[in-house]
This record gives C-alpha cells, structure tokens and sequence, in this order.
C-alpha cells in the first residue's frame, strides 16, 4: 500500500533554505580573506569569498556561476558535501574568539537556488573542434568532466544505464538531503551545452568497450561503484534482507509504501551508506532501528554531521557486533544472530581490526536487515576496457587520471581505493573535471598519440 | 555581454571603475596589479613637490560590528620625486596601453608651474589630467589642495592655466568642504575644465581616545584634521554629483567619488549623472580584487535588462532629481504594518510615540489576547521612521494614499496665494 502523508512529509528535504536576508546577513560577515583557506579546502577550490561576497551585493547569477564554473555539481554539493571537514572546518572565523564559522554550504544553497528558480542559462560553449569524448556513467564525475569537455568545444557523449543522469546524487543519496530536481537540474545545465546523455545504455550490454574504444577519440570511465556486496552468512536469501542502496533508490523512484511501518530493522555497516538506509527506514515508519557495527564508533567512516542526525532521528546505534546468520520462518526474516568483537591488530590502513569472541552469540528480533557495507565493483566490465585496477579500483597516471589504456581515463569512485572518510560526491566532480583537462590537453596536444 | 566602456569627456575606458588618486595609486607596481585585477582606469596618487608624511596616517569607524564604515587620513601627497613616478606611469602606459590613466596634479598657484608640470606629464602619455583642487588637510595649510577647491576664482584661474597648454582632457576634482559645490563647479567648468570629479575627503576628527585623552589618530600625543572618505560619505557624495548633474550652468561630465564599495553604488552614481566612478576606501579594505563582482554585476544587471552599453544609465534618475519647492504636496504615503511578520519588538511604537507624531497603537486584541501595532492612518505624516527602524525587513510598508487632489507644489501654492488666486486651480 502507498504511505500516508506522514510518511510522504518525512522525505521532503529537511534542512531549511536560508532567508534572503538570512543570507545577506551571512555573507556580509565572511571576512572575504585574501588566499582563503576555505578555498584550498574545497577540492573543487570554489572561490569561496568571491561567490558569497556576490550574495551581499546583490548579483545572485554571477554567484551561481562563481560556484558551478568551478564544480559542476555545486548544487548537489550545498546539501551533501560534509563541510565541516571541509570548507566550513577551515573557515578563519571559527579562530576567532567569539564567532562561528560561516555557513558556506548554506549560502551556497541559496546562490544555486536562485539560478535553479531563474532558469539563467550559466554557461557557453567554445568553437567545436571536431574531437569526440565518450563517457561512462552520468554520475558526479560523468557530468563534471562532461561539462568541462563541452565547454571546451568537443563533442560528448554520455552512455547511462539508468533512466536518468545524476548517478547517486539522483538515486543514492536520500530525498529529504538531496532531493533528486537538484541533480536533475544539474545535468540539465550539461545538455544545454550540447551534451547527449543516452540514458537506458549500460555499456558492456547494450554498447561494447570494443566500439566505445573505436568511435570515439577519448573514452571516461565513471561508473562509479555498484550494489551492496553479500554478507556471506546464511539466511540472506530471505524475504526481508535488502540491499542499502536498493532501498534508498526505491524510496526515490517508486511511490512510498508502508511496509515499515511499526516493524523493526537493522542496518549492517556504518559508512554513509548505512547512515542515508537507517534514517530511510525510520521515515518509512520503522518501530526501531539500529546500525549494528563490527568495529566503534572511532572507526564509523560515516561523516560527523550524518551520525548527528542519525542520532537525531531516532537511530540506535550497537558496536562490536557482527551477523553470522539470519534467521527465518516461512522465507520471511525473524530474527538475526550476532556475534560480539573486540578490535585487535591495527589494519593496513590503521585501523583496528574486529576480532569475533568465540561463544559470544546471541539472536535479536528483526524483520528487516539492511545491508551496507560498501559497495561492489565492476570488475568484468573494467577488465573488459583491458585497464589495470587492484581489486576493482582503477590504477591510473597520478594528475592526468588516464588508465593503463592510453585513450581511456578514469574518475569518481571508480577510483576512489578508500580512506578515513567514505567517497564524496564534491572529490568525484574534482576528478572529473581535472580528467577533462587532461583529455582536452591529450586531444590537442598533437605529439601525444592516442 | 553588455558594452561597459565609457567615454568621460573624450577620455576611453574598457570600464566605468577607476581607482581614484590615493594609496593604492602610489606606484606603478600597484597600478599595474590594479589594472590585471580588471580595473579600468587609474588616477595616479597626487604628483607635486614630494612631501614628508607623517606615521599615523589613518583611522577606521566601526559600526555595531561592520568594519571600516568611514575612514579618514591625514596623509599627504606623493611622497616620491616626480621622475620617478613619471617613469614608473611610462612603464605602465606601455604595459597597459587600453587602459585609462590618468595623472593627478597639485602645484603652488603659479602659471609656469602649471605649465611645466603639465607638459612633463604629458610627455609620457597620460589620457588625461585631474587638478587636486580637494585635499583638506596639511597641504590646504601651504595654500593648495581644497584651499584652492574653495575659492570659486581661484580654481577658474588655475583652470585656465592648465587649458593653455594641456593637450589632453582635463578633470577638476573638487572638495566637499564647501557650503554649495555647484559655484566651485561651475567656477572648474568656466575655466574651460573638460569634467569635474567629487568627492575629494571631508573634514574630520575620527574620535577621541577616552583613556588618554588624545585625538584619533595622533602624532606623538597631537592630532589635526584628517580628510573623510568610505561608505558613510556616499550620501554626500550622491548629493553633490546629483547636484551637479542637473545644474545647466556646470553642463561638464562627472567622474563620481565617494564610499563606492560595489556594482550597486556604482549604478547609483551613473544614473544620477556619473559618467563613471572611482574608488579608494573600498580598494583599501578590501584589495583590487573586489573589482571582479563590480564588472560582473553591473554587467549581469545590464544584461537582465536589456540595456546594451553603460554609458546607457548615465544620468537616467537626474530629471527626478529637483527641488523642495516642486515636491507635489498633495501626495500622501502611510505606514501599514504586516501583523504576519511583525515580531513585536515595539521599536516602531516608541519611535513613532517619543520622537515623531504618536500614531502607532498597540492594540489587545479581545478574541485573541495578542497585542498587534496599528497605524492610525488618519494621524500618520508618512515619515518613514517606524518603517526605517523596523528590524524585520518588508514589516512596515509605506503605501501610497489617494487623495484624490491634483499635484500641487509649494512654489504652485505660493505662486497661487500671491496671484491672488485659489491654489487648487493653478497649473504648471
Ligand atoms: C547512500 C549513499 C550516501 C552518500 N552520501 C554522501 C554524502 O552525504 N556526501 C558525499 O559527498 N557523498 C556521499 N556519497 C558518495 C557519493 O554519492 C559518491 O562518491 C559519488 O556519487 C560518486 O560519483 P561517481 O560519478 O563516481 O559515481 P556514481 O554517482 O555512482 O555514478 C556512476 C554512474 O554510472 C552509471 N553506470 C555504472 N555502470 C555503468 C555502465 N556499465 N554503463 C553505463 N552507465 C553505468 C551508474 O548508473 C551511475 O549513474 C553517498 C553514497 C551513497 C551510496
Ligand atoms: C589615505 C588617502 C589618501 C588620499 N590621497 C589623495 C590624493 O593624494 N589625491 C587625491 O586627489 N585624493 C586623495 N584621496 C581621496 C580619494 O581619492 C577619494 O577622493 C576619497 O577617498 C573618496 O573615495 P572613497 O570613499 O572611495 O575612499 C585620499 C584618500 C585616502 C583615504
Ligand atoms: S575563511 Fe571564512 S571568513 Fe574567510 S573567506 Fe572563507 S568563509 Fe569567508
Ligand atoms: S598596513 Fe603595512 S605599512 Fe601599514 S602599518 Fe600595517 S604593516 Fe605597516
Ligand atoms: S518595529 Fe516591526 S517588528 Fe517591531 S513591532 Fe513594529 S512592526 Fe513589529
């Protein structure tokens, strides 16, 4: 059945647009530093002071442009970027005694709110110059690099396999943080300047690497990273085991249902991927719902601000625990039985490694477990480009994004080998955008052969 | 991408923001960083005999929390020789040969001296000349700056010196310490000036330190007037272009100065009769770089409507600019209060109740027990003041009233009384 109004209120986005003279008032108190450090840690380097100093006076378009010139997704980035460990953490003013950091991703919200409403064209293209770029993946770092490469003259071509471009922005990240015309819009502004996006188009099914390679002068690929991997327990074949992701993209292309509604559910993982299904399910209308996780919470890679409003809505959170088996009656999930952990040795990437208590197990009530942790990758269709990868994560030339393959390039998650956070939307249009101007300069630069 | 060159009395430039003759104009260095920021002009730092300075040279107004709302100097002129600027303009000139630059004069009131430093300046290229008639400290005490700039005469004189021999345009720069600057104006235009330029600084003392009793900013325990400049001038400054502008017996173009700090103020000053501005106290607190919104916004603002070339807003609002006497009378705004945005402060009470005419009640509302702020629209005068304190922006709103009562202005109404005649038949 199709979900009351409630439910429907709960996936509208929830942090609130600044006022106009909110706004104003902000902007005028960014001191507009010389050399920014707020800039150097945008890895978009968004001239930060530049484009709130153009909120104070007024001059609304040329502020968006301020923004989207230097990230093509920097409407979608307003809302999901975790700025506090970015620009905002950065910011000069948190030193000061006194004063608060400004509100930059705010601000950056209204600047693009206004261009979205407005419907002002932002961008021109060059002269043409004949090159053809094929691009894998209408995601962050599709869209950016195809944005560049328009602007620059050549002409783009996006191959996607879902029905609409945005990747997770569209379809991964939840509604009420980043509802999907955001995204939409976003690659609007892309076509405008002549780029087709071929939705409905998975390469390597619908259209080979082999032709790709052969049709077109440079080939991106940015397909980011696929469905949740299995949890190797038993029992995952249940009715009632989702996939994270799964779950997330249909609350944003389906109509809502109230299949949660009172019931209990847990989540496995504790990245942002968990956090965005956790606080879905709650505003399905879940009884209970608890993030269960095998490490602490030192060791979450979910950013501060999404763990605040987990808490926030309601999330339960458990350590030290991991699932060795689901439990069922009549091919419906019951139950599900844990195993208690203690951290051990540091990993390689320094982190302690989750050890299992041997006889620790004990069974909870469940009737939905949410798997998250991590995402696979898309190994055979990688391998199928004949690039290099280590595990399904694409080796590539440091600065010029370009893969074993001389014609191909890579950008976005596909990349992204991990670290102390998850992959960011605002590092995946960086990377698309600078593997853009390394093709543009591949493709004019006569003396290197392609 | 609309046209933002000017043409200011047959000088060129790509666009209406020049740095105006100050610090930040001192050295070719500067100029040349200015004009890579995308400024369109220069008016180089005041060349004269070099003088000394003084350390100690500025202070700032702070204002419930904004910095530097006003700022004044007491700095003087170039403090180099005038070789070396006059090399270091020829150097930029060549660096820079599309972008405006102009040379700002200060001698002695001698015609030779005129003369001479004129044809020197020429010499290397400048687009045109402005005549310092306007520094209001130190070297009006040795009989220049705005000890010229006050004398209707003199300036004429000097004027006409500089017109004997000057090849290039030559603007006035005059000083707002004066009670009327259209007879200073006026006095630039007879002598033969091509534009005038305004404001130069306005006479000041900054405040006074409440621990030691000494002025600021001070000079080893004395302080002397320094020259007002920033955003709080622009009202006067405003006032004094508009002036100009509209007064037939100046009829030169305006190059417009004072508290500039953006695109809008910009805009302000070009449709009150600037054919284009110039900036100082900006530039200061901020760099050069603010000059990249001031060309992108008033390019946006030109674009979103329509309007193909600046030089298109110069002097649009000057006809609505007039005077007290051809106000319409009959014309009647009121305050109304929005209750749905009101926060009830009650600040437009107690300015209305202590300080104008007393028509803001506050009302108990019987159903409700809420108090609301009503305007007695029948006592209102329409001051403005409850809408100028009210904190919450679009709260008070003035409204237009009719009264159903032909325009009649006080020169119709006392012309009609003298007449002899009823004041509401009369007509223009
Ligand atoms: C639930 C969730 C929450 C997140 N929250 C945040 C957050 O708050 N802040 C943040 O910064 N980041 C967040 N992220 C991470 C962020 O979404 C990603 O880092 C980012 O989207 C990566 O961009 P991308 O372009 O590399 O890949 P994607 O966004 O994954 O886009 C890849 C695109 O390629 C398409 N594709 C894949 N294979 C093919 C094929 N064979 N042929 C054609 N097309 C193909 C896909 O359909 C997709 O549209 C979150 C991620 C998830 C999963
Ligand atoms: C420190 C300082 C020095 C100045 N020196 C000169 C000068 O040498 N010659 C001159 O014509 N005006 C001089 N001015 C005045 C400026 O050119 C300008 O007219 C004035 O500051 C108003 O503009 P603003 O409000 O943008 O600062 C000076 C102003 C300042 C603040
Ligand atoms: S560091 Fe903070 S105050 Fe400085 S420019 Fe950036 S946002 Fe403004
Ligand atoms: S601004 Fe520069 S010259 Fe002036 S007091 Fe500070 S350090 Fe000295
Ligand atoms: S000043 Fe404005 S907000 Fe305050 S009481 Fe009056 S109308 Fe309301």
């Amino acid at each position: 059945m199709s979900a009351p109004q409630h439910i429907l209120d709960q996936f509208r986005e929830v942090v609130p647009a600044l006022k106009p003279k909110e706004a104003i008032d902000e902007a005028n108190r960014c001191l507009y530093c010389y050399d920014a450090p707020c800039i150097k840690a945008c890895p978009t380097s968004i001239d930060i002071p530049s484009f709130i100093k153009k909120i104070a006076t007024g001059n609304l378009l040329g502020s968006a442009r301020t923004i989207m010139d230097a990230n093509p997704v920097g409407a979608s980035c307003a809302r999901v970027c975790p700025t506090e460990e970015l620009c905002e953490g950065a910011c000069v003013l948190n030193h000061a005694s006194g004063s608060r950091a400004i509100m930059i991703g705010l601000l950056q919200r209204h600047a693009t709110d206004w261009a979205i409403q407005n419907k002002t064209p932002l961008f021109q293209k060059e002269e043409a110059t004949g090159k053809r770029v094929a691009i894998v993946g209408a995601g962050p770092a599709g869209l950016s690099a195809a944005r560049e490469l328009a602007r620059a003259g050549h002409r783009v071509t996006i191959f996607e396999a879902k029905e609409k471009a945005g990747g997770l922005n569209t379809y991964g990240i939840v509604s009420f943080r980043l509802p999907q015309e955001i995204s939409l819009w976003e690659a609007e502004q892309i076509e405008a300047l002549g780029v087709e996006i071929r939705t409905n188009t998975r390469v390597g099914v619908d259209v080979s690497p082999s032709e790709l390679l052969a049709d077109y002068d440079s080939v991106l690929l940015a397909t980011g990273m696929g469905y949740v991997p299995s949890l190797q327990i038993e029992g995952e074949d249940l009715h009632g085991v989702l996939d994270a992701i799964a779950l997330v993209e249909e609350t944003k292309t389906k109509p809502l249902t109230d299949e949660m509604i009172g019931k209990k559910v847990v989540v496995i993982g504790a990245g942002n991927t968990a956090i965005d299904a956790a606080t879905c399910s709650k505003r399905l209308g879940a009884e209970q719902v608890q993030i269960l996780y095998r490490r602490t919470e030192k060791e979450m890679t979910c950013y501060e601000f999404e763990y605040e409003f987990a808490k926030q809505d309601g999330v339960e959170f458990r350590w030290l625990v991991a699932p060795s088996r689901i439990l069922g009656e009549q091919g419906r999930v019951t139950g599900l039985e844990l195993t208690r952990m203690q951290l051990g040795e540091p990993d390689e990437k320094g982190r302690r490694r989750p050890v299992p208590i041997p006889d620790s197990q004990f069974v909870i009530e469940v009737d939905y477990v949410v798997k998250a942790i991590g995402q696979q990758r898309f190994v055979s269709l990688i391998d199928s480009f004949g690039i290099q990868h280590k595990n399904g994560v694409v080796e590539i030339e440091d600065g010029t994004y370009r893969t074993s393959h001389p014609k191909v390039f890579a950008a976005g998650d596909v990349i992204f080998g991990g670290g102390k956070t998850d992959a960011m939307v605002v590092d995946a249009a960086n990377h698309g955008k600078r593997a853009a101007w390394a093709i543009d300069k591949a493709l004019r630069d006569v003396s290197v052969q392609l | 991408m609309a046209d933002l060159s000017i043409n200011l009395a047959g000088i060129p430039s790509p666009n209406p923001f020049w740095l105006a003759s100050a610090p930040p104009t001192n050295s070719g260095y500067q100029v040349q960083r200015a004009f890579e920021a995308g400024w369109g002009g220069a008016v180089w730092k005041t060349l004269g005999e070099p003088i000394i300075n003084v350390t100690s040279r500025f202070a700032g107004l702070h204002f419930g929390g904004q910095r530097v709302l006003g700022f004044n100097n007491i700095e003087l002129i170039t403090d180099k020789p005038l070789e070396v600027n006059l090399k270091e303009m020829d150097e930029t000139k060549k660096r820079f040969p599309k972008h405006t630059l102009i040379a700002s004069l200060m001698v002695e009131h001698k015609q030779e001296a005129w003369h001479e430093i004129v044809k020197k300046v020429e010499a290397i290229g400048v687009d045109g000349l402005e005549l310092n008639f306007g520094c209001p400290h130190g070297m009006a005490e040795r009989g220049m700056g705005s000890a010229v700039g006050q004398h209707p005469d003199l300036i004429r004189q000097q004027v006409e010196w500089v017109k004997e021999v000057a090849q290039t345009p030559v603007i006035v720069k005059l000083t707002p310490n004066i009670t009327d600057i259209r007879f200073t104006a006026r006095a630039a235009a007879q002598g033969g000036a091509d534009a005038i330029s305004m404001i130069n600084t306005i006479n000041s003392l900054m405040g006074v330190d409440l621990d030691k009793w000494l002025p600021i900013p001070h000079v080893d325990g004395k302080g002397a007037h320094g020259g007002y400049c920033g955003p709080a001038v622009k009202p006067i400054a405003l006032n004094m272009v508009a002036e100009c502008a509209r007064d037939p017996l100046v009829g030169i173009p305006i190059s417009g100065i004072g508290g500039i700090s953006n695109w809008r103020d910009a805009v302000e000053f070009l449709l009150m009769g600037a054919t284009g501005v110039q900036v100082c106290t900006a530039a200061m607190h901020h760099g050069f770089r603010i000059v990249e919104d001031m060309i992108d916004g008033l390019n946006n603002y030109l674009d979103q409507r329509g309007i193909a070339s600046v030089m298109d807003l110069v002097g649009k609002a000057v006809p609505t600019y007039s005077d007290w006497g051809h106000l319409n009378l009959n014309y009647k705004v009121v305050a109304r209060i929005n209750d749905e945005t009101c926060i009830h402060c009650n600040k437009c009470h107690i300015a209305c109740e202590d300080t104008s005419h007393q028509c803001i009640d506050r009302v108990t509302d019987v159903t409700t027990g809420k108090e609301r702020l009503v305007v007695r629209e029948e006592d209102c005068v329409g001051c403005n003041l409850c809408s100028i304190v009210c904190p919450v922006e679009g709260t008070i709103e003035m409204v237009e009233i009719p009264t159903n009562q032909p325009p009649l202005t006080w020169n119709q109404r006392q012309a009609a009384l003298a007449a002899g005649g009823s004041s509401s038949s009369d007509t223009a």
